[in-house]
C-alpha cells in the first residue's frame, strides 16, 4: 500500500497505488473499532473493569459525502470522532484512511496525515485559546506544518477568514471579541486551513442559537461543495442530521444499530431505537401535539461499564423477546444499503 | 366599600381585576463599566392559572432575566428593576425581599436549566426537597421525608425510597432534572417557571420531562412559564407564546397563531432557520442574517432593523422609531411590534415566507 502521495484537492478520483477501482474505494473505512477505557483501582492500579465506550464499529465514509452519527449522550459518538482523528488510540480494530491503517500509527507517523483529517469542536468557547489572536489561531496549522513561508501566512489567513464569512480585518482580535457563531466560524477556518480531505465535526452547531445554527450549517455545506470535503458530523439533533447528512448511522451504547442513506432512514426506520428517537423529537406544529404517537422508552440507558448481554437495547425495547437477551443481532443488510441490528426490525418488506 | 375583604380590596385598589400573573412594563437593567445593559426593556404580559406561556428568544433576549425578576432573584444584585409584577394580587417589585422570599417555593417556584449547578452537591437530594417542604408545612422530618419519596416517585425516579438518600452527582442528567422538578413542586406552587428545563437533555428524556410538566399542570392547575429557544418544545406545551428580541416582546399571540400566522419578521426568521422533521427536507436553510445586538448599544429604532430583510419597506421608520407592541386587527390576542403595515405583513408571510417552510 502506498503511503499518502498527496492527492491534489479537487481531484478525488486520483488515488495512486490502489489495486481497486479508485472511485469505489471509500475515503475512510472502519472495521471492528473498539475503545475501552480502563477503570483502575488499588495501590497497584490494577484494571478492575473497562468502560466500553465504543464496542465494535464497522462503517465506511465515501468521498464527498456527509456521514451523520446520531445517538444520545453516552452512546460513544464523541469517542468515535476522537478515534477517527486519532486523538486517542483504539483498543482494537482498524481505521483505514485512503487505504492506510492509521489505528495504531505513532504520533510522528500520524503528523503528516493530520493535514488531511481535521476536526471542528462543539464548544466554540473552550476550543479557541483565549490568549491567541484569531490570526494566530487560524495561522497555527500553516506554522506547524510549515506549508507556507511566514510572509504568506497572513494573507492566507485573511483569505480563510473571508471564506468563512468573517471580516479579514479582525486578524488581530481575540476570541472573546466574537459571538458564539463567529467563534464557530473561526474554528471552521482553522480546520480548513490545510485543505483537509476529511473533516470530523463534533456537534458543530449545538452550542449556537437557532438563528445562528442555520448560518453555520449553510457555511459547512457551501465549503463542502467548494472544496469537495468529506464530513463526519456527530450530532444529537435528528433534524439537523437529516438536513446535512447523506448517510446516517444511529448509535446506541457503543454500537451502530442502524446505518443507511438519509432518505431510507427517515422514511423507513427499522431499528426500534431509531423509531423511538424520531418519535421523541418535538414537532413545531401545535395542531399535531394531541394526536401524535410517542414511543416511551422504559428506564435509563444502561452503563457502558456493564452493557446488557444479547441486544444492548433489549432492556428498553418494547419488542424484546427471549432471543434478544441471549443473542446479539448482527448489523445485517435488510434492504440494499440499509443495515440494521435487530431481531425484529420494523418497516421491512416481507 | 373597598375594605370588605382583603382579597377584593387588593384588586380593586386600581379598580381592575388583575389576572393571576400580570407583568406591566417591566424593566431590568444592569449598570456595568461599559454602560447600562438593558436586559429587559418594557415587558408586559399576563398569565392565568392552568395556562402555559411559552417565551422564545435567543440568548441575551432577556427571557431568563425576566423570569428571575419575577422570582425576585435579582434582589441584592446591582440590577435596577422598575415596572410592576402582580402575582395573585400582590405587587412584587416594590415588595420587601422578605415578603418575596416567603412567596418563593409555595406560591411560585422555578426549574433551572442546569440541574447540576442548581442543586447543592453536599446535601442529599431528599434533604433538599425536605428543606423547602418543612419551611412552609409544620410537619415532622419523617412525614416530610415520606413526602419527598412520594414526589420522587411521581416524577418518575425508580426506587425513590432508596434514591432519596442519594447525592445529586449520583443521578444521571435526566434524573437530576426530575429531582429539580420534584423540588420545585414540593409545596404545590401556583406559578411554575421552567427555564430551558430540557435543553441539556437527550430527546427521549426531554419528551418524558415535557409529558411530566404537562401532567402535573393538569393535576394542580398551576400557571406555567416555559422559557426555551426550541420552537418544538413551545408547540408541544404552550397556550400562548411571547417572542422576545433584545429585551422586548416583538410578538405575543396564541401558540397556533405564532406557527400559522406569525407577523413579525424575527418570528419568520426563527421558523425558517430551523430544519424540521415533519416537512420535506429543504435544500438550504434560510438563516436570520447577522448577529444579535449588544444590549448596551441597541440599534436606534427597531432593534431588529439591522437583521430585518424588510426594514427598507417601512419608509425609514424602523431606523428612527421604536415600534410599539400593538394588537393586530386579526385577533384581539395577537400583538406585534413591527412598522410594516399589517396588510403588507400578512402578504409577505403568506406569499414569500410560508411557502418556503
Amino acid at each position: 500500500m502506498t503511503v499518502s502521495e498527496a492527492v491534489p484537492a479537487g481531484a478525488p478520483q486520483a488515488v495512486p497505488g490502489s489495486d481497486q477501482p479508485s472511485s469505489d474505494q471509500p475515503l475512510l473505512s472502519v472495521s471492528g473499532l473498539q475503545k475501552y477505557f480502563p477503570v483502575r483501582k488499588g495501590v497497584l492500579s490494577r484494571q478492575v473493569a473497562a468502560v466500553k465506550a465504543v464496542d465494535g464499529l464497522d462503517f465506511t465514509v465515501r468521498r464527498g459525502e456527509t456521514l451523520g452519527l446520531v445517538g444520545e449522550s453516552g452512546c460513544g459518538k464523541t469517542t468515535t470522532g476522537r478515534l477517527l482523528t486519532r486523538l486517542i488510540e483504539p483498543t482494537a480494530g482498524s481505521i483505514e484512511f485512503e487505504g492506510q491503517d492509521i489505528a495504531h500509527l505513532s504520533t510522528a507517523k500520524m503528523r503528516p496525515l493530520r493535514r488531511d483529517i481535521q476536526m471542528i469542536f462543539q464548544d466554540p468557547y473552550s476550543s479557541l485559546n483565549p490568549r491567541h489572536t484569531v490570526g494566530g489561531i487560524v495561522g497555527a496549522p500553516f506554522r506547524l506544518h510549515k506549508t507556507l513561508p511566514n510572509a504568506e501566512i497572513k494573507p492566507a489567513v485573511q483569505e480563510l477568514l473571508e471564506l468563512v464569512g468573517l471580516n479579514p480585518e479582525h486578524y488581530n482580535r481575540y476570541p472573546h471579541e466574537f459571538s458564539g457563531g463567529q467563534r464557530q466560524r473561526i474554528g471552521v477556518a482553522r480546520a480548513l486551513a490545510l485543505r483537509p480531505k476529511l473533516v470530523i465535526a463534533d456537534e458543530p452547531v449545538s452550542a449556537l442559537d437557532v438563528s445562528i445554527q442555520a448560518q453555520v450549517i449553510n457555511l459547512l455545506e457551501d465549503l463542502q461543495d467548494k472544496f469537495k470535503l468529506t464530513y463526519v458530523v456527530i450530532a444529537h439533533d435528528l433534524s439537523v442530521v437529516r438536513h446535512i447528512s447523506d448517510r446516517v448511522a444511529v448509535m446506541y451504547l457503543g454500537k451502530i444499530v442502524e446505518i443507511t442513506s438519509r432518505e431510507s432512514l427517515y422514511e423507513r426506520p427499522m431499528h426500534p431505537y431509531t423509531l423511538a428517537l424520531m418519535s421523541a423529537v418535538p414537532v413545531p406544529d401545535p395542531d399535531r401535539r394531541d394526536n401524535r404517537e410517542r414511543i416511551r422508552l422504559r428506564g435509563e440507558t444502561p452503563s457502558p461499564l456493564n452493557p446488557p448481554p444479547g441486544c444492548r437495547f433489549h432492556t428498553r425495547c418494547w419488542k424484546a423477546q427471549e432471543i434478544c437477551k441471549i443473542q446479539e443481532p448482527p448489523l445485517a443488510e435488510l434492504l440494499p444499503d440499509h443495515r440494521a441490528a435487530c431481531h425484529f426490525p420494523e418497516n421491512v418488506p416481507a | 366599600m373597598t375594605e370588605v375583604q382583603p382579597e377584593t380590596a387588593r384588586t380593586s385598589q386600581t379598580g381592575i381585576v388583575r389576572p393571576f400573573l400580570d407583568v406591566r412594563d417591566l424593566k431590568i437593567q444592569f449598570p456595568t463599566d461599559d454602560g447600562l445593559v438593558k436586559s429587559v426593556d418594557g415587558l408586559s404580559f399576563s398569565l392565568e392559572r392552568g395556562k402555559t406561556l411559552g417565551i422564545v428568544g435567543e440568548s441575551g433576549s432577556g427571557k431568563s432575566v425576566s423570569s428571575l425578576g419575577i422570582m425576585g432573584l435579582h434582589q441584592g444584585t446591582s440590577a435596577q428593576i422598575s415596572g410592576e409584577i402582580w402575582l395573585d394580587g400582590d405587587e412584587l417589585v416594590s415588595a420587601t425581599p422578605d415578603f418575596v422570599r416567603r412567596l418563593r417555593g409555595r406560591k411560585m417556584a422555578m426549574i433551572f436549566q442546569d440541574p447540576l449547578s442548581s442543586m447543592h452537591p453536599y446535601y442529599k437530594v431528599g434533604a433538599q426537597i425536605v428543606e423547602a417542604y418543612r419551611l412552609y408545612n409544620d410537619v415532622s422530618k419523617k412525614v416530610a421525608r415520606q413526602h419527598a419519596i412520594d414526589l420522587l416517585g411521581r416524577v418518575g425516579i425508580p426506587e425513590p425510597a432508596s434514591r432519596v438518600d442519594a447525592y445529586p452527582h449520583q443521578f444521571s442528567g435526566g434524573m437530576r432534572q426530575r429531582a429539580m422538578i420534584a423540588m420545585a413542586l414540593a409545596c404545590d406552587p401556583e406559578l411554575l417557571i421552567a427555564d430551558e428545563p430540557t435543553t441539556a437533555l437527550d430527546v427521549t428524556v426531554q419528551a418524558e420531562i415535557l409529558d411530566l410538566i404537562r401532567d402535573l399542570q393538569r393535576e394542580f392547575g398551576s400557571a406555567v412559564i416555559m422559557i426555551t429557544h426550541d420552537l418544538g418544545v413551545i408547540a408541544e406545551l404552550a397556550d400562548d407564546v411571547l417572542v422576545m428580541y433584545a429585551g422586548k416582546a416583538v410578538e405575543h399571540a396564541s401558540c397556533r397563531d405564532v406557527f400559522r400566522n406569525p407577523e413579525h419578521p424575527y418570528t419568520w426568521g426563527l421558523l425558517s432557520s430551523m430544519p424540521r422533521l415533519d416537512r420535506d427536507r429543504q435544500d438550504r436553510l434560510v438563516p436570520v442574517t447577522g448577529t444579535p445586538p449588544s444590549l448596551i448599544a441597541l440599534p436606534p429604532g427597531c432593534s431588529f432593523n439591522p437583521r430585518c430583510p424588510y426594514a427598507a419597506l417601512t419608509d425609514g421608520k424602523s431606523l428612527t422609531e421604536v415600534p410599539p407592541l400593538l394588537p393586530t386587527d386579526g385577533t384581539a390576542k395577537h400583538s406585534v411590534a413591527c412598522h410594516l403595515p399589517p396588510a403588507r405583513r400578512r402578504a409577505i408571510w403568506s406569499e414569500e415566507v410560508a411557502p418556503k417552510l
